[in-house]
C-alpha cells in the first residue's frame, strides 16, 4: 500500500492498515539513527517548522532531529519567542509562518482542536505534536512501535494505562492506536481523573491499580502533573504514589515479561519508582529512541513518501 | 388609517382565537377580528395560506447596546427581531456600562424608540455592575422602564444576595430571571461534560452545575414567596425541578432556547465554535426531557438567548471562543419544527412565543386583544429557506444553523400597525 496523508492530526481517523504502514516505515528508518553518518537526503530542500505553543523538550527535539536526519531544514518557534504574547491570533501567527512557504508545520498547542483548526485554514501540511487533552499521535505511534518491537506483536496484548486520564492526550491517542491494532486497553486512576464516557472509546476502566495491572503485558504510567496536587483532583503526591505509583512490589502482579512504558518526563517516586524506571523491564529510553524513527516516518509520509523518490 | 389583514389563519392563544379571520387595524390598534371585514378605505394585506399570530415576544436577548455595537446594536438587533417575527424583546443588562442604573435603561428605551423597529424592554441588573455584591436600585430601574432583573451570564453566587434580590424585587412586583449555574462546577468547562467532551479533549460543564443552581433558586423562591424565572433550562434535571416546584405551587416559570431542543453536544464535533454556548448543548436525553416539558406546560416560554459575537471572537481555538449564538431569525422555524414533529400543538407553540413570555415580564403584548397595539406577525409556515449569513439582519453571524434548510418564516411583521418587515 501507499499512504501519503496531507496531515497527521490524530489517530482516530487512521485505519489499522495505515497505522501498521507507518510503523513499518518507521522500522525501515530506525537503522539510520545508529549509523556513523546519521543523515539521508530524502527531505532535502523541504522546510519544516516546529511551532510549539507549550513547553516541550522531548517531542520538539525528537521532531527536530527527525527532520534533520532526513535533510530537511527545521526551524523551531516557541510560544514565548513568538507573537502570541503580543496578542496575535493563532490564525494570524500561522498565516505569517505560511507566507514563508514551509512544507510542514509541526504544532503543539494547549487548545484541543488547534491542529484541526489550522489544517482547515492553511495550505501546508500539519502534524499534531499534541493538542490540549485531545490527541498526541506521534507519541501513540512510538509507544506502539516500542511495544511491537519488544513483544513482536500488538494484537492480543493487554495494556494498562495509569494516571490522569482526563488531562491526557497521550491516553486518547493510545486507546485508538492500540485497540485498532488489536490490543486490549485498561485504564486506571482515581475517579477525579477519569473523564465521563471514556470506556466508550473501547477500554476498560479500573480504580484499583493492582487489579488493573494483574496479568497484563504492558503498563504505561502517565506523568502526574505536580501542579494538580493539593487542588480538587488530588490531595497529595504522597497519597497518589501510595495508591497509583508503580513500584518493585506491585510490578510483580504483571506478566513476568511485561514491559513498562512512560511518555516522560517522569516524576520519580510519584507515579513510578526509580527501581522500576531503571529496571530491566523498563523500555522508557527505547521509546525516546523510537520516537525519532516514528517521526521520521511521519514527516516522510506527509511530505510525499514514495513520490519523493520520483522527483 | 385602516388596514385589513384578510383571510389568514388567525391564531391568538391569549384570546382563544383559532380560525380563518380578517383583522381590522385602525390607527395602529386592533379594532375588530371577524370572519369577513370590508372597509372601502382600508389597505388590504392578503394573508391566504398564512398564519397570522401576535407579534412574537422574546424575553431573552443581548442587544450589546450600549458598548459593544460592533457585535449588535438596537438598530440591527431590532431589525433582526422583526425579520424573525419578533415584535417585542427583552434585552439583558450585560451591556457596557451594565444596565444597573436608570440612565442606561433610559438610553436603551430612547434609542430603541427613535431608531429601532421593535418594542424593547430592558432587563435591569440584580447587582451593581453584575458583580453579585450590592443590589441595584430596582425601584428606580422599574420606574425607568425595566421589566425584570437578572445578572444573566454572571450567576449570583451568594445565596444571601439571591434571597434578598428575590425579596426586594418582589417588593416592586418584579420577577428575578436567573441564569442558574454553579460556577465552581462549571470551572473551565467549555462544552457539555460527557462522552463527546472526553473524545474531543475539551473540559466539560456537567449537568449538575445547572441542576444544583436551579434547585437553590427554586428553594429561595419558595422561601421568599417571590417570583422567579429560570432562563434557558438545558438539562433533564432542571426541567424536572421546575415541574416539581410548580406542582408545589411555587411562583416559578422557565424558558428554553430553540437550540437546546434542536441540537445536541454532537454539534460541537469538529470544534465548531458556533455551537459553543452557555449553558452548553446537552444530550439527546436532555432534548427529549425538554420536549416533554414543553408539552406538559412545565416550560412557559421559548426565548432565543440571542447572543451576537463578532467573527473574530468565534474564529479562534475552541476553548477561548466566546459563548453564545444569534437566534432571533431562527426562532420561528425551529419552534414550528416541534409542531411538525408533533411534540407540541401549534397553539402551544404560539403561546410559548407570545402571551406566555409576555406574562412573565408583565408586558401587555403578545395578544391580538381588541384595542391593543397591532403587533402582528404573518407567518408563511410552509416556506423552505436556507440560512445564509449574508441574508441575516443581525450584525453578527454566529449561528450553527448557517447552511441549514429550515421551514417556516415571517413573511410580514407589523408593529403598532406599521409594516416593519416584509420578506421578498
Amino acid at each position: 500500500m501507499t499512504f501519503n496523508p496531507k496531515h497527521i492530526l490524530g489517530i482516530k481517523n487512521l485505519s489499522a492498515e495505515e497505522l501498521t504502514f507507518i510503523l513499518d516505515t518507521a522500522a525501515s528508518f530506525k537503522e539510520i539513527n545508529s549509523r556513523d553518518i546519521k543523515k539521508v537526503p530524502i527531505l532535502r530542500g523541504k522546510t519544516i517548522i516546529n511551532l510549539f505553543f507549550e513547553a516541550s523538550t522531548r517531542t520538539r527535539t525528537s521532531f527536530e532531529i527527525a527532520g534533520k536526519r532526513l535533510s530537511a531544514d527545521t526551524i523551531n518557534i516557541t510560544a514565548s519567542a513568538s507573537s502570541v504574547v503580543k496578542g496575535e491570533t493563532l490564525e494570524d501567527t500561522a498565516r505569517n509562518i505560511e507566507a514563508m512557504h514551509p512544507d510542514i508545520i509541526v504544532m503543539r498547542h494547549s487548545a484541543s482542536g488547534a491542529c484541526e483548526y489550522l489544517a482547515q485554514r492553511l495550505k501546508c501540511s500539519i502534524v499534531n505534536a499534541g493538542d490540549g487533552a485531545h490527541e498526541h499521535p506521534s507519541q501513540a505511534l512510538l509507544d506502539a512501535f516500542t511495544i511491537r518491537e519488544h513483544k513482536g506483536r500488538i494484537e492480543g496484548l493487554t495494556v494498562t494505562i495509569a494516571g490522569d486520564v482526563t488531562h491526557s492526550r497521550v491516553v486518547r491517542s493510545n486507546i485508538y492506536c492500540l485497540t485498532k491494532l488489536g490490543a486490549k486497553v485498561r485504564l486506571v486512576g482515581p475517579k477525579t481523573m477519569m473523564p465521563p464516557g471514556i470506556e466508550r472509546l473501547g477500554c476498560e476502566v479500573y480504580t484499583d491499580l493492582e487489579k488493573a495491572i494483574s496479568g497484563v503485558d504492558c503498563v504505561m504510567m502517565l506523568r502526574i502533573q505536580r501542579e494538580r496536587q493539593g487542588k480538587t483532583l488530588l490531595p497529595s503526591l504522597r497519597e497518589y504514589a501510595r495508591f497509583y505509583g508503580l513500584n518493585d512490589r506491585n510490578i510483580q502482579l504483571t506478566k513476568d515479561d511485561a514491559i513498562i512504558l512512560h511518555p516522560g518526563p517522569m516524576n520519580r517516586g510519584v507515579e513510578i519508582s526509580s527501581v522500576v524506571a531503571d529496571g530491566k523491564r523498563s523500555v522508557i529510553l527505547d521509546q525516546v529512541e523510537n520516537g525519532v524513527a516514528v517521526r521520521m516516518a511521519l514527516l516522510y509520509l506527509v511530505a510525499g513518501g514514495e513520490k519523493l523518490k520520483d522527483s | 388609517m385602516k388596514i385589513i389583514i384578510k383571510g389568514g389563519h388567525v391564531l391568538d392563544p391569549a384570546n382563544d382565537i383559532d380560525g380563518i379571520f380578517d383583522i381590522l387595524i385602525e390607527d395602529g390598534l386592533i379594532s375588530r377580528i371577524d370572519s369577513s371585514i370590508d372597509e372601502s378605505d382600508a389597505e388590504i394585506i392578503q394573508a391566504c395560506d398564512m398564519l397570522v399570530i401576535p407579534g412574537l415576544v422574546d424575553i431573552h436577548t443581548h442587544m450589546r447596546d450600549p458598548g459593544q455595537e460592533y457585535k449588535e446594536d438596537l438598530i440591527s438587533g431590532t431589525r433582526a427581531a422583526v425579520a424573525g417575527g419578533v415584535t417585542s424583546l427583552a434585552c439583558m443588562p450585560n451591556t457596557s456600562p451594565v444596565n444597573d442604573n436608570q440612565a442606561v435603561t433610559r438610553f436603551i428605551i430612547e434609542k430603541a424608540k427613535s431608531q429601532g423597529v421593535a418594542n424593547v424592554f430592558p432587563v435591569g441588573a440584580i447587582s451593581h455592575g453584575m458583580d453579585g455584591e450590592i443590589l441595584s436600585e430596582m425601584g428606580d430601574l422599574k420606574s425607568a422602564g425595566c421589566v425584570a432583573f437578572s445578572d444573566d451570564g454572571k450567576p449570583v453566587k451568594s445565596s444571601e444576595l439571591m434571597r434578598r434580590a428575590l425579596e426586594y424585587a418582589d417588593t416592586f412586583d418584579m420577577p428575578i430571571i436567573s441564569h442558574a449555574e454553579d460556577l465552581s462546577l462549571v470551572g473551565e468547562g467549555c462544552m457539555n461534560d460527557g462522552v463527546v467532551a472526553t473524545e474531543l479533549g475539551l473540559k466539560g460543564i456537567p449537568w449538575v452545575a445547572e441542576d444544583a443552581a436551579t434547585a437553590r433558586e427554586i428553594m429561595l423562591a419558595e422561601f421568599t414567596g417571590a417570583r422567579l424565572h429560570i432562563a434557558h433550562v438545558s438539562t433533564r434535571g432542571s426541567v424536572e425541578l421546575v415541574r416539581q416546584a410548580k406542582a408545589r405551587g411555587a411562583r416559578v416559570t422557565c424558558e428554553v432556547s430553540p437550540h437546546h431542543f434542536t441540537l445536541s453536544e454532537e454539534a460541537v464535533r469538529g470544534y465548531n465554535t458556533n455551537a459553543k454556548m452557555n449553558p452548553p448543548l446537552r444530550t439527546q436525553e436532555d432534548i427529549e426531557a425538554i420536549k416533554e416539558g414543553l408539552k406538559d406546560g412545565t416550560i412557559d416560554a421559548i426565548a432565543t438567548d440571542h447572543a451576537p459575537h463578532h467573527i473574530d471572537e468565534k474564529n479562534v481555538e475552541f476553548p477561548i471562543a466566546l459563548n453564545g449564538m444569534i437566534g432571533l431569525e431562527t426562532l420561528l422555524p425551529l419552534t414550528l419544527q416541534l409542531v411538525r414533529d408533533k411534540d407540541i400543538s401549534l397553539k402551544q407553540a404560539v403561546a410559548m412565543m407570545t402571551c406566555q413570555p409576555a406574562a412573565i415580564i408583565g408586558i401587555d403584548r403578545g395578544t391580538l386583544g381588541i384595542g391593543r397595539p397591532a403587533d402582528i406577525t404573518i407567518v408563511d409556515p410552509e416556506r423552505d429557506w436556507t440560512v445564509f449569513a449574508e441574508d441575516l439582519f443581525s450584525k453578527s453571524k454566529n449561528t450553527p444553523f448557517i447552511g441549514c434548510r429550515l421551514k417556516g418564516v415571517a413573511a410580514r411583521t407589523l408593529v403598532a400597525g406599521k409594516t416593519v418587515f416584509e420578506r421578498k
